[in-house]
């Protein structure tokens, strides 16, 4: 199991690249995630967030570089060590991809019943728990198609906490968020964070909610960390592509257009 | 005019790569096979969802397939003044070829397109990233028991099949037609072979439930996560399925004789 807590680097990527097909995703990326704290890894569309939350769960390797998780190379592991690692990791996706076909119980329950000898009795108490973290031990035998969009995140986040992993990941978990979810999701992150102390990385576009729950952030674009340091810090940044990011302006280091040749030429090609 | 490269390409290079995929996805969903209570749990319920589910459109088409079977079946042979004889042919070609035929095919139709598509879909939804990411071989907890499932489920089905198709002529036979009913089921009892008649259709079934749900979950898992790619899904298992059967019946019915 890595020891993420004892670690003041909980998380380490050195000099990684990446490509998919031709494209290069990352180059050269390097990056690391303080031990205990919240840190939001943030970017625009297609910068390769997700990814590098792919790499730190070994789904993805890199084509070269190295990952850490406390002191263990995620990018070496074979299929038994990556399960052990992932036992220490909860991932909050993006949708929440709770299984449908099991009530919101069973779906907390499953990595319990799963990698535990626990006795079914003991597995309840735990899930009501989780699900009271989460604030929906109410919704226990509901089924993921009668809650709503910011429900089925709750519950996962209560399923990705099931085994009290070391780390947990949150890829994207306010989009199409409404204000009250949003509100809930924010607390949780932050509490959850506290009272396990555990590290949090949390992949997001927004911007403004950052201040509210990370205590570390970066900013990722054209597969390179562009930014880093406090939400504090990255506010009062005179870098251009920390302001077009922040300030929200759709053309800057991040061009609003996708490379193409001109529009003249273009549009003489058409009339040729 | 067609490029014959991409011609041949179409027709024989890509099926055998495809071919050659499916094998290897076998192999590895064979290889990673575990045991538990969860596992035998979840088969349980599998066996439900494609097998129980299943008996409405059997039990109707076997009824109809075994009406219609007679019907022709009467018609010639009583104009050779054999007609004490369609038990016997009804019986034979039914255990034989049509049931275990008839009741895969159904079957790829019913269930098989529904396991494509659930396991699209959750390849679509990230339900089987989540798996992985929880440390939850999704072979195992997914594909192995949906594999099974049909082995169980296929014979059980044939058997249905079996009795409400023989069903279906007896009312024709007997209640429409008039036929003696102890010389419809003496003649049949005395053509059969229990062993390798029937049992020989039963086998069939399993080797068609196996081919059957390894296409179905090979085309889940191999479907592109959209909801084009799995409506393609679902349309391939349901080819794929329907030439499988009826190439294997024919390769099995060689050596069965």
């Amino acid at each position: 199991m890595p020891d993420t807590r004892a670690a003041e680097v909980a998380i380490r990527l050195c000099d990684v690249s990446l490509k998919r097909g031709d494209r290069p995703v990352l180059e050269g990326f390097s990056l690391q995630i303080p031990a205990g704290k919240v840190t939001a890894v943030m970017g625009p569309s297609g910068c390769g967030k997700t990814t590098v939350l792919k790499l730190i769960t070994g789904q993805l390797r890199p084509d070269a570089g190295e990952v850490w998780v406390g002191d263990i190379r995620v990018d070496r592991l074979g299929g038994g060590e990556l399960s052990g690692l992932r036992r220490n990791i909860g991932v909050l996706l993006q949708n929440g991809a709770l299984f449908t076909d099991l009530t919101c119980f069973d779906n907390v329950a499953l990595p319990l019943r799963e990698h535990t000898a626990l006795p079914e009795t003991l597995i309840r108490r735990l899930v009501l728990l989780k699900l009271q973290t989460v604030g929906l031990r109410g919704a226990a035998q509901m089924y993921p198609r009668e809650l709503s969009g910011g429900m089925i995140r709750r519950v996962a986040m209560a399923r990705a906490m099931a085994l009290d992993p070391g780390v947990i990941l949150y890829d994207e978990p306010f989009a199409g968020l409404d204000p009250i979810s949003l509100g809930a999701s924010l607390r949780l992150i932050r509490e959850v964070n506290r009272a396990l102390g555990i590290t949090s990385v949390v992949i997001t576009h927004d911007v403004a909610e950052v201040p509210q729950f990370a205590d570390y952030c970066c900013i990722i674009a054209d597969g390179h960390v562009v930014a880093t340091g406090t939400p504090e810090q990255l506010h009062d940044s005179d870098q251009e592509v920390v302001l077009q990011f922040v300030g929200g302006l759709p053309d800057g280091p991040v061009p609003f257009h996708f490379p193409a040749p001109s529009l003249a030429e273009d549009l003489l090609a058409m009339d040729a | 005019m067609a490029d014959p490269q991409n011609l041949n390409n179409r027709l024989f290079a890509e099926p055998i790569r495809e071919f050659g995929r499916a094998g290897l996805f076998l192999l590895t969903a064979i290889s990673r096979m575990r045991f538990g209570l969860l596992q035998w749990g979840e088969l349980l319920r599998q066996v439900y969802f494609v097998g129980v589910r299943s008996l409405v459109i059997i039990v109707i088409c076997g009824f109809f397939v075994g009406l219609v079977l007679t019907l022709q079946t009467y018609d010639t042979l009583t104009r050779f003044g054999a007609g004490d004889a369609v038990s016997t042919v009804l019986a034979l070609s039914l255990f034989r070829e049509l049931a275990p035929v008839l009741t895969a095919i159904l079957f790829a139709g019913r269930a098989g397109t529904s396991v494509t598509a659930e396991i699209g879909l959750m390849k679509a939804t990230e339900q089987l990233d989540a798996l992985d990411l929880m440390a939850i071989d999704p072979l195992e907890r997914i594909v192995q028991p949906r594999l099974l499932a049909g082995l169980i489920a296929v014979p059980a089905l044939i058997m249905v099949f079996n009795v409400t198709a023989l069903l279906g002529g007896v009312f024709f036979a007997v209640y429409l037609m008039g036929g003696d009913p102890i010389t419809f089921w003496g003649n049949m009892q005395a053509s059969v072979e229990l062993g390798k008649d029937f049992g020989g259709g039963l086998l069939k079934g399993v080797v068609f439930g196996f081919l059957v749900s390894w296409l179905a979950v090979y085309f889940g898992w191999s479907a592109r996560p959209t909801s084009e790619g799995v409506a393609l899904a679902t349309t391939q298992t349901v080819i794929a399925s329907a030439i499988a059967v009826l190439l294997i019946d024919f390769v099995l019915s060689a050596f069965m004789l």
